[in-house]
């Protein structure tokens, strides 16, 4: 694989991860009678203190590969390799050990607080589950510690969450998500709820605490701005499938996939002058339904390339042909037949290898 | 002038005291324009819509002063009866929340057919051809078969097609658009604006776009007015604000959002939240979050101050802040 990660060895190796919900019919005796493919086949790595951004629209998976990572959804096939080895086949200290590395910070702060707990007890209930990070006597004041990593006053200790905004609690959900000292953290949809100006405050956050814990992040969103920001590689999902993954720059200067090149080019640049000279490809229609997917390549129903190829042959992840033998930004994974590199996102200097 | 909302407040009255949650907002917009209110939630962006629609929570809301006048004749002095018939007529509201705001019992047929019935009188036969046309009209595929369907049988994209449908159903001159892709994904969310954009260019009509996002705001809009704890913090055309925001406020919006197109260090933050409505601090609402605030930002409210011939800013200090954009 090109372009890969800072370190040798990802500290995180997902392939051929698949999660299917079954669809059953009858009551008594349920029969199955299809199932909604909610990922069919997703593989990445994620290298040591790196940011995998993954971005798609609602429906497209990201959300479940979410919850495959932090084992709350069993995968229906596949592995998910910490450090070599496979967490979905494991059980009992083992898995419990792993879980305390991979944390998850959710999308909604108003619900995903206990209400009657107060943010000591939220914070600190992980420790009550892995008593040996923190022994007993120790606690209080780790939790106050942690409410000053995430710029809370640590003597809110005390306050239930309703006495919180939407920006302070995600803050709380962070300092849950940090208290086991965990080496991956499975982020979504972490800014989603929060206003606009309070949003630059936790992204900030969330940047700081990387370099300051040496953190992994698996980070998802819908909103495209805010993955580039914040990633060192992005993978763009679609229907259950990564359609392209690479750099940051790779996959927003240099997308050769048709889907890549239509999410980028519908996100709203606050720029007028864009306005006039800005390409927009319109994509007809909706998202066809998970649980029958279209063949061969599953963009292809809203796609102005399809040919009868796409509907035959499913297009791999891979580096395209056409550019394999190059070393410029076009050559990263993108599975389509016929990807074509095109500039969708207006930059300040175009002239950096257009064609 | 089709619409203006002059010096308008609203306050809310609850239990735990009285939230001012619109204080004195003045704007308008003219037939053909497209007027963008940008705010944050509890910026007052949407009652004031609600109060410009007639469709305000009264009580706990009250209009506590102001005008609003809608092609010359001030609706707070309409009888209910009479305003029942400027909405929807002559104004309509486009939601962010379809799903929520149409009728899950009723097929979206009989939704749309029930403008004409209610305000034109026609028949339920000829209200459903009508109702096919608009959905037609919102590209809504295979409409004649579809004006049947409930709207759960939609997706999110298609409601929020037919809620445009019903919105301009009786071609009004005037449509309040609050949060209309907030709930939508990017490509579907280009496909509504791009409809809304061309519709609006179609009928000539005046178009109130409230939104959060600086992005939809960019793309569409002719002016913005940039709301803050209920009031107006500057209103320009879309150019100049982007160009040289003339408040702190939109200035630190502005430098707070990720770009696209590049990939900046680390964001600008504005400190602090937002305000709560029933306790706004004195002088400029924005005084404790602002980076050039003086002691007379935490006495004095600054009034609208002519930045130029269509350019209003609400800040003491709005020159420094313009020049400071240069730097």
């Amino acid at each position: 694989m090109p372009a890969m990660t800072k370190t040798a060895e990802p500290i995180l190796e997902v392939t051929g991860l698949v999660k299917h919900y079954p669809l059953t019919q009858g009551i008594l005796f349920k029969k199955q009678v299809g199932a909604v493919r909610a990922v069919d086949g997703v593989d990445f790595a994620l290298g040591a203190g790196e940011t995998l951004g993954i971005v798609g629209e609602s429906g497209c998976g990201k959300s479940t590969v979410a919850k495959m990572l932090v084992n709350l959804e069993k995968p229906t096939a596949g592995t998910i390799k910490y450090k070599g080895e496979d967490i979905t086949k494991m059980s009992g200290r083992a898995l419990k050990a792993v879980r305390r590395n991979i944390q998850m910070v959710f999308q909604d702060p108003y619900t995903s607080l206990n209400p009657r707990m107060t943010v000591g007890d939220i914070i600190g209930e992980p420790y009550e589950i892995h008593p040996e990070v923190a022994p007993k006597g120790d606690r209080r004041q780790k939790v106050q510690d942690l409410l000053d990593v995430v710029g809370l006053n640590p003597e809110y200790i005390n306050r239930y969450p309703h006495q919180f905004s939407g920006g302070q609690r995600q803050r709380i959900g962070i300092a849950r998500g940090l208290a086991l000292r965990p080496e991956i953290i499975v982020a979504d949809e972490p800014v989603s709820a929060l206003d606009v100006s309070v949003q630059a405050q936790v992204i900030n956050l969330l940047d700081r605490l990387q370099s300051e814990f040496d953190l992994s992040y698996v980070f998802i969103a819908h909103d495209l701005s805010i993955v580039r920001h914040i990633s060192d590689r992005v993978g763009v999902m679609y229907l259950g499938r990564i359609v392209e993954i690479g750099r940051d720059a790779e996959i927003y200067d240099h997308p050769t996939h048709p889907y890549t090149q239509a999410l980028l080019s519908a996100v709203p640049v606050p720029d007028p002058e864009a306005r006039e000279h800005r390409e927009r490809i319109i994509l007809t229609g909706d998202v066809p339904s998970p649980a029958n997917p279209p063949s061969g390549c599953r963009f292809r129903t809203r796609c102005w390339k399809a040919q009868e190829r796409c509907e035959l042959e499913v297009p791999l992840l891979a580096v395209p042909a056409e550019f394999r033998l190059t070393t410029d930004p076009t050559a990263h994974d993108s599975a389509c037949h016929f990807a074509e590199e095109k500039h969708v996102v207006p930059t300040d200097d175009l002239d950096d290898g257009v064609k | 002038m089709l619409l203006e909302v002059r010096d308008l407040h609203v306050e809310f009255r609850t239990r735990d005291g009285v939230a001012k949650a619109v204080n004195g907002v003045t704007y308008s917009v003219d037939a053909g324009e497209t007027l963008a209110v940008l705010g944050e939630s509890g910026s007052g962006k949407s009652v004031t819509a609600q109060a410009v629609m007639g469709i305000l929570d009264t009580p706990p809301g009250k209009i506590t002063g102001g005008e609003i006048l809608f092609q010359g004749k001030d609706l707070l002095t309409f009888k209910e009866e009479e305003r029942r018939k400027v909405r929807g007529a002559q104004m309509a509201m486009i939601f962010q929340d379809a799903l929520s705001s149409l009728n899950p019992v009723l097929s979206v047929g009989d939704q749309l057919g029930e403008m004409f019935t209610v305000h034109r009188g026609l028949s339920r036969k000829d209200a459903r051809t009508k109702a096919v046309e608009l959905m037609d009209r919102v590209r809504i595929p295979a409409a004649s078969q579809r004006v049947r369907d409930y709207p759960h049988q939609f997706s999110g994209g298609m409601r929020q097609r037919i809620m445009i449908a019903m919105a301009l159903a009786l071609e009004p001159a005037l449509i309040i658009a609050d949060e209309p892709t907030t709930a939508l994904d990017v490509t579907v969310q280009a496909q509504v604006m791009d409809l809304l954009a061309e519709l609006q260019r179609e009928l000539n009509m005046g178009l109130i776009l409230i939104t959060h996002d600086l992005g939809v705001v960019a793309d569409v809009a002719d002016k913005i007015a940039v709301m803050y704890a209920g009031r107006i913090v500057e209103s320009a055309p879309v150019h100049d604000i982007y160009k040289a925001p003339a408040h702190p406020y939109t200035k630190g919006l502005l430098e707070s959002i990720p770009r696209l197109d590049q990939k900046g260090r680390e964001l600008y933050a504005i400190k602090g939240l937002p305000p709560n409505l029933m306790n706004i601090p004195p002088g400029c609402a924005f005084n404790p979050r602002c980076p050039m605030a003086q002691d007379i930002c935490r006495t004095d409210v600054p009034p609208l101050a002519e930045v130029d011939e269509d350019r209003r800013s609400a800040c003491y200090f709005w020159r420094e802040t313009l020049d400071a954009r240069n730097d």
